[in-house]
């Protein structure tokens, strides 16, 4: 994690970012590779991205912990790189969703009964879902952050 | 054109055909003319990039009689960044984490409430219309991630490929139906928003709800991975009573 630390002391870290964009991968698939050993060695049914997540999640906070005036996350290369991958989320599923054409026979092949299924289960769990959020939110006085 | 040409161009596509680069380039350029007719859309929900891309690809691949194994040689590259990406997920929650905090009894709420009607909804839906044991069990944890949807399924007797399938269709379905649903339900919280495409749409839904506003991404990433892990150790439970 020191890196994260060097790059904090920095001047301007926007010109610097492009050099940094390696160190910033680097983490990103440590992390993950961490969270795939991990999952395997104690046999954990999480997958290893989702343990990344956990573990780059606690060492950002133990930074922000050890060093509060610490430059923001979203101003390193990790912001930037994170903000990448993350605005084209919508990419990265591309590949999955072609394959879901193969088995659309199988899917047509049960009938309405999948879709109706898919559909309603979908727009009830969205529903549900929200209306619990913002009715537990206000009973408790956790207000809506307002729109920026 | 001669024979000759012909022969050519028939040796040019044999190597294309085969090579990764092809169809690496053909996902990134259908997602960029998809992604930029969403905008032009001013990101109408009915626009789905994912949905876009995907149909354009699929009829790409049904004209070129390419089947799906040499597609994905190509495409996998981009599939594998689904992995940092998830982690870097881990950016935006440390970002929010005092919103997030401050919210942790309504996601509580919202993670058991959502999780239960996710599951018990598609599988009582599908009984209901007469879908065998198997289809249910292929159905129930079509809202999480595929990763971890395919090793329930597995694990109740469901057929893995089955659930792959209507994970990513749920996703798709979801991201579409989000905007106008909670607009018509009049829920402006895009904590809420966010959280409920995220849970019912994994990570379709959080690609969603980042294109419409961070906050929202935010908690649609809590979402996903918090619904992985209620999903895994709750539908063996539902799908007992079924």
């Amino acid at each position: 994690m020191g890196f994260v630390g060097g790059i904090a002391t920095v001047p301007h870290p926007a010109r610097s970012s492009e050099s940094e964009m390696i160190p910033a991968l680097s983490l990103l698939l440590g992390c993950q590779l961490a969270g795939e050993i991990l999952a395997r060695l104690l046999a954990l049914p999480v997958p290893g991205p989702v343990l990344g997540l956990a573990l780059l999640f606690l060492a950002l906070q133990l930074r922000t912990r050890l060093r509060p005036d610490a430059a923001a996350i979203e101003t390193l290369p990790l912001g930037a790189v994170s903000g990448v991958l993350l605005a084209h989320l919508s990419l990265l599923f591309v590949p999955a969703g072609a394959g879901i054409v193969r088995h659309a026979g199988t899917v047509l092949a049960h009938g309405p009964s999948l879709l109706a299924a898919l559909l309603l289960s979908t727009a009830l769990t969205l529903i549900v879902t929200a209306f619990v959020f913002v009715k537990v939110a206000a009973l408790v006085g956790s207000p809506a952050e307002p729109d920026r | 054109m001669t024979p000759l040409d012909l022969a050519r161009i028939e040796t040019l596509w044999v190597y294309l055909a085969a090579d990764p680069l092809l169809w690496l380039t053909v996902t990134l350029l259908a997602y960029g003319l998809a992604d930029r007719f969403s905008a032009a859309c001013g990101r109408h929900p009915l626009a789905n990039p994912v949905l876009i891309a995907v149909a354009l690809i699929a009829a790409l691949l049904t004209a070129t009689g390419t089947g799906f194994d040499a597609y994905f040689q190509g495409a996998q590259f981009v599939h594998f960044l689904l992995g940092p990406a998830t982690v870097a997920l881990a950016v935006p929650l440390h970002r929010h984490w005092p919103l997030v905090r401050k919210a942790a009894l309504p996601i509580l709420a919202a993670l058991l409430a959502g999780a239960v009607t996710a599951v018990v909804s598609a599988v009582a839906i599908a009984a209901l219309l007469g879908a065998p044991y198997p289809v249910l069990a292929a159905l129930a944890p079509k809202s999480v991630t595929a990763a971890i949807a395919m090793g329930v399924a597995r694990e109740i007797g469901g057929e893995p490929s089955l659930t792959a399938t209507l994970v990513i269709a749920t996703g798709i379905l979801g991201a579409v139906m989000v905007t106008p649903l909670m607009r018509l339900c009049r829920i402006s919280d895009w904590r809420a928003r966010g959280f409920a495409a995220g849970l019912a749409s994994h990570g379709i839904g959080t690609a969603r709800a980042f294109q419409v506003n961070p906050v929202a991404g935010a908690f649609a990433g809590i979402a996903m991975g918090l619904n992985g892990l209620v999903t895994a150790a709750l539908v063996p439970l539902i799908l007992a009573l079924f």
